[in-house]
């Protein structure tokens, strides 16, 4: 009896084992919050870095969960921002209901794009999002009465965060606010994944053509994680809006949108951590290199990109999970 | 009384049955009025030399390609225009001639995930998978029907090859099939492993009707009741072990007196 019962329990570990929450997991989200105590005058950089990675983790649910390729996933992010813009600048500069007013607007947008998305793969779905980012960025660009166009959009009037919090020049606030939602979304996120939802994204990524043959509605499936993504992308947009009170056109930018899948194939596609990872490595270096000589900043992410991709093909954290492995007994391969 | 007369109807009516299916791709014609039933728990086999347009039926069937005339027929129910995802909801369920199975999932989640999407709870994205012990269970029960308990929580791509193939078995039968499509089950299979395999074929519950592809006439003969042998994209003959191996066109197929001319 003893025996049947630990073969049943092993079987139930084995999905656990995956989703347990580690105790580097905790050490991490600690350490997000030293720069308030080590690093002050870099909070604004923090702040960006933390949307970015919010932005890399919305591009990770569908490239690295679902394996739909994406390379003009600024549009969402550009779309959240000037709703965010659009509305402080209007009369209501409350952040947390422009976040969400901001976050839904991409995501309805993102809902009409997934019909499209859900049927197309690969090259195809290359091009359809490269131009979806293109005609956006050159909509927002000729609609200089609404945006601002090539200046930005100006006269953003925040109201404090929580009626309490003002958005200061030091960045305490944007940091806690972006660092907050990041962590909410994270959580939300890692609980998706782990869902029988999140298993059949795996399965759309290993096979989308077995889908269908066990029953499984991929174009349904798509059609939501692609919607869920452009909210978290909006979302991102709205912080870096709402916590620098400005938009500029680059919001849109095919550079954003390269910049992010960058980010995310260096940290790591599908782990959820990767696109932290990689948003704190490549925003933090490029911090530190623009200083010492900015135009030739992209030639070390270029050669950071080519040394990863080849010697790690599952970005630093998939090297990293390589490595730790090595040196503790593999538990998947144990018989239940 | 109701549940006797539904047996009665469920006898009757084959499993499955197609009525004049044509397909053509430009000028080459793939299926030509192709018209067969499969009754219920029955066991029958496909054979035909190769380009016959065996995968292209199962294609049809199955939804994968759709049929430029002809009727498809499960039990009472006509599926002709139907989903392929549909037709596996209402218990039609095929197997791949190459593994298609999910790399990088172990072997318990990739049938887990079947099982979630057979019982509806696939798109559930609040529940955590860990809890979910009937599907978990389900899924280990129908591994280790096929001898797969053992390796299955080791990712699919790591299992040796004939494993991978009680896999593609063990993903159609959490979808818990009516009627089993099995595309040359034993393909790649070593051979020392085959009787392995067509024996957990042959023990499937009576409730499932199979019609599997093969070419090793060996195992046609010993596992099928009935076969149906297909040449140019037409049904040539039908009948038992016994009529096929005895009728004249069918060794003219495959003694090449004509086939391979």
């Amino acid at each position: 009896m003893q025996a049947a019962s630990d073969a049943t329990a092993a079987r139930y570990l084995h999905f656990e084992e995956q989703v347990r929450w580690r105790s580097t997991e905790t050490a991490f989200w600690v350490a997000t919050l030293l720069p308030f105590l080590l690093f002050k005058s870099y909070l604004s950089l923090a702040s960006q870095v933390a949307i970015t990675a919010l932005f890399a983790l919305s591009l990770d649910l569908i490239l690295g969960y679902a394996g739909i390729v994406s390379l003009g996933h600024a549009a969402f992010f550009g779309l959240g921002a000037y709703a965010a813009g659009l509305i402080a600048k209007h009369g209501w500069g409350e952040p947390l209901s422009g976040l969400v007013i901001a976050a839904a607007f991409a995501g309805v947008v993102g809902y009409a794009a997934s019909f499209i998305i859900a049927r197309f793969r690969h090259l195809t779905l290359i091009m359809i999002t490269l131009g979806l980012g293109l005609l956006l960025y050159e909509a927002a660009n000729s609609a200089s009465w609404l945006t601002g166009g090539a200046d930005g959009l100006q006269g953003m009037r925040m109201w404090p965060l929580l009626g309490y919090f003002k958005f200061d020049l030091y960045g305490v606030t944007a940091y806690s606010y972006s660092l907050a939602v990041l962590f909410l979304v994270f959580l939300a996120a890692r609980r998706l994944i782990h869902s029988p939802f999140g298993l059949s994204l795996r399965g759309i990524r290993e096979n989308p053509v077995r889908m269908p043959a066990i029953g499984a509605p991929s174009p349904a499936r798509i059609r939501k994680i692609y919607t869920l993504s452009a909210v978290i992308a909006g979302a991102a947009g709205a912080l870096l809006a709402q916590t620098t009170s400005t938009v500029s056109l680059e919001v849109l930018g095919f550079q954003r949108s390269a910049d992010v899948l960058v980010i995310l194939i260096l940290g790591g596609a599908g782990r959820l951590y990767g696109g932290i990872l990689g948003a704190i490595i490549y925003m933090v270096a490029r911090d530190q290199f623009s200083g010492v000589n900015p135009q030739y900043w992209y030639f070390w992410i270029g050669l950071l990109l080519i040394a990863v991709v080849m010697l790690l093909p599952n970005g630093i954290l998939g090297g990293l999970a390589r490595w730790t492995s090595r040196w503790t007994p593999s538990k998947r391969r144990g018989a239940p | 009384m109701d549940a006797v007369e539904a047996a009665r109807c469920a006898v009757s009516a084959p499993a499955l049955a197609t009525r004049g299916l044509q397909k053509r791709f430009g000028s080459l014609v793939v299926a030509r009025d192709i018209e067969f039933a499969l009754p219920q728990g029955a066991r029958h086999a496909l054979v035909g030399p190769n380009g016959a347009g065996k995968t292209t039926l199962i294609n049809l069937i199955t939804g994968m390609v759709q049929p430029d005339e002809g009727r498809i027929f499960l039990g009472e129910a006509e599926i002709t225009s139907s989903l392929p995802e549909e037709r596996v909801k209402r218990g039609l369920v095929r197997t791949f001639q190459i593994n298609a199975l999910f790399p990088h999932l172990s072997a318990l989640e990739a049938v887990t995930l079947a099982v979630c999407e057979r019982r509806g709870g696939g798109g559930d994205w609040w529940r955590r998978l860990p809890s979910m012990h009937d599907e978990i269970d389900e899924a280990y029960d129908i591994l280790r029907s096929l001898m797969l308990d053992e390796h299955c929580q080791r990712l699919t791509r790591e299992l040796a090859y004939g494993q991978q193939r009680l896999l593609e078995i063990a993903l159609a039968l959490a979808t818990k099939p009516r009627v089993l499509l099995l595309d040359e089950p034993a393909a790649g299979v070593p051979r020392d492993e085959i009787a392995e395999l067509f024996g957990a074929i042959a023990g499937l519950s009576q409730h499932i009707s199979v019609l599997f592809i093969e070419h090793d006439m060996d195992l046609v003969f010993r596992f099928a009741s009935r076969i149906i042998v297909m040449v140019g994209g037409r049904i040539l003959v039908e009948g038992t072990p016994g009529e096929i191996a005895a009728d004249e066109r069918v060794r003219e197929v495959y003694l090449g007196r004509r086939g391979h001319g």
